[in-house]
């Protein structure tokens, strides 16, 4: 129930949009949002029928950047750990 | 997927438990409030993940697994009155009441119908003028929002045959309560989806009264990751306060939107938990101006059955962490999710189901 | 078994289903063909080995993105037979109509049987047709009946009682897709999707995994309570254990899309042209290879394989390398998937 995944916006209709999921798409029903700020591109998160927040790409993308780094950082150290044979932290 | 995938990323997942493992050094333990993230946790298996010193409780944040048995019973009255379509999730059907089940209800000739949204039965309302339709309100902040879109435009359309039975519940007094109950935990992950509709503030209370970590999370497996890793590290640095891990989603102020149509359509009241017993504005009523649409109002439960609780089930004590359901004597024995006894292993986020499905060993 | 009344979870084909066939039917229809509990029941007649089975398809809605009920009636009876083993002859077919199903209709759905079984090199040799009035069918419900020949070394099949540590676990394509069309075709969710049943025939494509392997140590279709009740019967009280690596599995992202949307495991949804055998190491190369060569096998994949760890038990590592147990399927998914 606690199920919420981000679906793009396809088509604003009215109160409705159709949003599309991996191909699929699901009508969903915007009457939580600013519909004025929403528009097709944009992600939103759909839970039981309506869309309750709009994805916040900057943030997203900040995320992602993070996590690679991160990872690459991570990757670099144990790389380190193993050549000098020893833990770094 | 695009931003499911990403978050689902193996080697992000992988170097995120590294660093748990590396930084983690006192033994702790993490509760999960919301249904959606235990099955996430038992889905992909995380906890397998994790070094011995931290260790995640599942707690009452399934909808399903709080609510009253005689809120079933009640159902179940509504029912069997010849006019009343039930709309419900679909988790509800199977749930044990007193006596019965919507499930078996359903079997001698109740009209109830599994909808995915309240919207549609709000539709099933206007297609059915001379029936009540009746909708089964569960859920927490995320979904209760939903429920009051629905009443607002029925409200709209002077719809006459729409009510909402609501059992809707707020978490932030639950989450009070438990610390409040002696229930020994260090920190919360806390729930994604209701943070979206209230924004974080509902959770200043926690660090500041109790001195633990609130770092609200998203659902795939890189988002927990991340959510624990940041709660070790406050715990680590005795640093515990309100985090937002989940940014690209949760606001710091919520939707607010959403937020005045729960107050325009609901009123805190008095709500009896599974585990919990009895919290002050736990739960959420329909207030004056929309009783016309309220199910306890204007439909009869006549023929509702005296409540029975059944004997060894410890939902309760699952539900606050205090066991597991490997616990509990009835656990994989006289209740499974096939027959269950208590609505823990009913609900699909339930923690004795999950854990039955995907843990028992 | 608790029950008073028959309830929607007792034909999910999970633990309610088989709680009624040992509680109620195995009680009075007992006897050792019937405790072979298979798709398809072994028999020597008149010193032949024949495969019998049969099979009732309740499916809404009739017609679905990929197929009908007659089309799936045909496929499903072809491959009941086919992963025991045998290969396919001989259908029977009983309808049993609503009163004022449309003749246009029918007509279509009789045709794609015929087509079906074409493709299938089958004859459907005997029928019969009873109509019901109004309400008490859903417009059609469709019985085949299905007899096929079986090598005597392939009796083992089907109860996978020749499977051993080390084997490999291989499955011809993508999961989910049968139970999710369905779905999508319901008219009560706004849903809209290209998903399309993977109904099909399988005998073609099992006649060459047979070709090249005479060690095949078993063969299901993953219908009803999909692949992860497969796997999980398959371990049940056997000295042996199951692993899967999630990663290996194809859920196409349109599938995956609805499943999480609706809240599905991909694991537990019908499939309806998908074919999960069990083979030596040694075959499995060979085996994947002429599958892949099939049109109906082009992503094969190893999934899995069996071990001697954690016996009885059937492990899923997941896509983020965790790990967490397959287990039966216990009240229903979706009704009136096939």
């Amino acid at each position: 129930m606690c199920l919420s995944i981000p679906a793009k916006i396809e088509k604003i209709e009215g109160e409705t949009a159709i949003c599309s999921i991996g191909g699929s798409t699901y009508q969903a029903n915007l009457l939580m949002l600013q519909v004025e700020e929403l528009c097709p591109g944009d992600y939103v998160l759909i839970h039981t029928g309506f869309a309750i927040q709009k994805l916040d790409r900057e943030e997203a993308e900040a995320s992602l950047k993070a996590f690679a780094e991160f990872k690459n950082l991570n990757e670099q150290m144990d790389r380190e750990e193993r050549i000098k044979n020893q833990r770094l932290i | 997927m695009k931003y499911i995938d990403e978050y689902r990323d193996r080697d992000t997942v992988q170097a995120l438990a590294q660093e748990i493992r590396k930084i983690s050094t006192l033994r702790v333990k993490l509760m999960e409030v919301c249904g959606g993230h235990t099955m996430s946790i038992q889905k992909f298996g995380l906890p397998a993940l994790l070094p011995e010193t931290v260790e995640l409780i599942s707690g009452p944040g399934c909808p399903v697994c709080v609510t009253s048995r005689s809120y079933i019973d009640k159902a179940v009255a509504f029912s069997r009155q010849k006019d009343v379509i039930i709309t419900t999730y679909g988790d509800l059907i199977r749930v044990p009441g007193s006596e019965s089940s919507l499930e078996k209800e359903h079997a001698a000739g109740a009209q109830i119908r599994v909808v995915y949204s309240v919207m549609d039965a709000l539709q099933i309302a206007r297609e059915h003028p001379a029936k009540k339709v009746v909708f089964l309100g569960i859920g927490f902040e995320t979904t209760a929002p939903g429920s009051a879109v629905a009443i607002l435009q029925a409200y709209k359309e002077k719809l006459s045959n729409f009510f909402l039975f609501s059992a809707h519940k707020v978490m932030p007094p639950a989450m009070a309560a438990l610390i409040d109950k002696g229930v020994k935990i260090n920190g919360y992950i806390g729930p994604g989806h209701v943070s979206t509709i209230t924004g974080k503030g509902i959770y200043e209370d926690i660090p500041k009264r109790f001195g633990l970590g609130v770092v609200i999370s998203g659902f795939e497996p890189v988002d927990l990751m991340q959510s624990i890793l940041m709660l070790v590290r406050q715990i680590e640095t005795g640093h515990p306060r309100v985090e937002i891990q989940y940014k690209r989603v949760v606001k710091p102020e919520g939707n607010v939107k959403a937020q005045k149509m729960l107050e325009e359509v609901f009123e805190p009241r008095d709500d009896w938990w599974r585990g919990l017993g009895v919290l002050k504005k736990s739960g959420l009523k329909i207030r004056e101006k929309y009783a016309a649409f309220d199910a306890e109002v204007n439909i009869s439960s006549e023929g509702m059955v005296a409540l029975r609780e059944p004997k060894g089930c410890i939902c309760g004590e699952v539900l606050k962490g205090l066991k597991k359901p490997e616990d509990c004597r009835l656990f994989a024995k006289a209740c499974t999710p096939r027959d269950p006894v208590g609505s823990c292993m009913v609900s699909s986020e339930g923690a004795c189901q999950a854990y039955f499905l995907y843990n028992r060993s | 078994m608790n029950d008073t009344k028959i309830l929607m979870g007792h034909g999910s084909g999970g633990m309610m289903t088989h709680e009624l066939i040992e509680g109620l039917f195995l009680r009075y229809f007992d006897n050792l063909w019937l405790r072979q509990q298979s798709d398809s029941v072994l028999l020597k007649l008149s010193g032949r080995n024949l495969a019998f089975t049969t099979d009732s398809f309740v499916v809404d809605p009739v017609f679905f993105p990929g197929g009908n009920i007659g089309k799936l009636a045909v496929a499903g009876t072809v491959n009941d037979l086919s992963v025991s083993g045998a290969v396919p002859r001989y259908l029977s077919v009983g309808f049993v109509l609503e009163e004022g199903l449309l003749l246009e209709h029918l007509e279509i759905i009789v045709k794609s049987m015929a087509q079906e079984a074409a493709k299938a090199g089958i004859f459907i040799v005997t029928g019969d047709t009873k109509v019901v009035e109004k309400g008490k069918c859903d417009k059609i419900f469709i019985n085949t009946s299905g007899v096929g020949e079986v090598k005597e070394e392939y009796f083992a099949i089907s109860s996978g009682e020749k499977i051993q540590p080390g084997d490999k676990i291989i499955i011809n394509g993508g999961i989910a897709e049968h139970g999710m069309a369905i779905m999508a075709a319901r008219n009560d969710l706004n849903i809209s999707t290209e998903i399309l049943s993977d109904c099909a025939s399988l005998n073609g494509l099992i006649k060459e995994i047979l070709k090249v392997s005479g060690n095949v140590r078993f063969m299901r279709d993953p219908t009803r309570g999909g692949l992860a009740t497969v796997l999980s019967e398959l371990v049940q009280k056997k000295p042996f254990g199951i692993r899967i690596d999630e990663k290996k599995l194809t859920v196409e992202d349109a599938v995956r899309g609805i499943c999480e949307m609706l809240g599905f495991d991909p694991l537990y949804v019908a499939n309806e042209g998908k074919v999960v055998i069990v083979v030596p190491a040694s075959d499995a190369a060979s085996v994947v290879e002429a599958m892949k060569k099939h049109p109906l096998g082009r992503k094969t994949a190893v999934i899995g394989e069996v071990t001697a760890e954690h016996p009885g038990k059937a492990w899923l590592e997941t896509s983020v390398g965790g790990k967490r147990m397959i287990e039966m399927l216990s009240g229903q998914q979706l009704p009136r998937i096939c």
